[in-house]
């Protein structure tokens, strides 16, 4: 878990967002501007990819 | 203590869990399902995708927002003699709602009217004799998806007639069931071993009430007769961490709709005031035990 404050690009809208301090590995946030599913795929440099797709066999 | 989560990606329940876990002083080990690789020939000896050893965990909690992949994980693991949360016999009856539909009938807990049919024409008779509206359900998934109120027969005959186009073979497998006229809202209650610990209404105009289609959710006060009937159907299913739909019919009576084997709960503490992911934990850290060694 990280506890650094930091900014990434997303890779869908090119909007700046600043990611929570508590942030972590795999973890799914939305862009705040264009909503898009994200994935942080790497802290330490920080990297965050389009999550997958919601698939068929997805839920609770 | 070893724990290991096993998750698609990390969602706020996979945090809160994480939370809530390191508050007990465990740092679980996270692993993600697109990473594993079991080789079936060989037991819990072999890695996992960390360099542990499956059978130093003494628990596996299965949290994949995708269901096969935490489905076949855990009949992995049991088989190992790897204790989960859910097991995988709860898992496999929970995931699938005509076993879900056979474990409560099997054990007198009162549901929606259900019929399984397989061909359109059969489907279709089953709805007229049901009467209109009926529901129509895929047997597996989630969120609300696919599933079709029929209000008559020219909408039931047009959905059969799209779902027969449609590849999956699951969705040539006709669940329906009866339409229960709810007030409105439906009643999620979570249960975590022998204890029903919260509920909450899931409220919306939209005769889908899930939160992940918008339902709201507030609390909904435990009562004698919600608890005994979610502790009937937990144990139908073989327990473990449940979230179990029900729903208030016209006659005030209460019946059992779905179970949930990977719950999700991130709108449910905070109208309920039970911090469900520190319930989870603490049950969690009761089930845990060494891996008994079971022969292939």
């Amino acid at each position: 878990m990280s506890t650094l404050i930091r900014a990434v690009i997303c890779p869908e809208c090119e909007a700046e967002i600043t990611l929570p301090a508590n942030i972590m590995q795999n973890e799914l946030i939305a862009c705040p501007d264009c909503a898009a599913d994200l994935e942080i795929i790497s802290l330490n440099p920080v990297e965050i990819a389009l999550a997958p797709e919601v698939e068929e066999d997805w839920g609770e | 203590m070893r724990i290991a989560l096993l998750v698609t990606h990390i969602r706020p329940e996979e945090k809160l869990l994480i939370g809530a876990f390191q508050a007990h002083g465990i740092e679980p080990d996270v692993i993600l399902d697109r990473d594993l690789h079991f080789n079936i020939n060989a037991g819990m000896e072999q890695p996992a995708p960390n360099g542990s050893a499956w059978g130093d965990y003494e628990l596996v909690m299965e949290r994949c927002v995708s269901t096969s992949r935490g489905l076949y994980a855990t009949a992995i693991l049991n088989a190992w003699g790897i204790p989960t949360i859910n097991r995988y016999s709860t898992a496999a009856l929970c995931a699938d709602k005509l076993h879900t539909s056979l474990a409560l009938a099997q054990h007198g807990i009162p549901q929606p009217q259900t019929r399984l049919t397989f061909t359109p024409d059969a489907a279709l008779n089953s709805i007229d004799s049901l009467g209109y509206p009926a529901v129509l359900k895929p047997v597996t998934g989630s969120w609300g998806r696919l599933l079709a109120r029929v209000n008559d027969r020219d909408s039931a005959e047009a959905i059969l007639e799209h779902r027969e186009t449609l590849g999956d073979y699951q969705q040539h497998i006709y669940y329906v069931q009866e339409y229960v006229h709810k007030p409105e809202r439906d009643i999620r209650a979570f249960v975590v071993g022998d204890e029903t610990i919260c509920a909450i209404y899931r409220t919306s105009p939209h005769w889908i009430t899930n939160t992940a289609r918008g339902g709201q959710a507030t609390n909904c006060p435990i009562t004698p007769e919600i608890n005994t009937l979610c502790q009937r159907a937990a144990a139908a299913v073989g327990g473990g961490v449940l979230a179990l739909d029900l729903f208030e019919t016209p006659e005030g009576e209460l019946l059992m709709n779905e179970i949930n084997h990977t719950m999700e709960f991130r709108n449910s503490s905070t109208p309920t005031g039970v911090n469900i992911a520190d319930a989870v934990v603490r049950y969690a850290i009761t089930q845990a035990q060494p891996a008994l060694e079971v022969a292939l």
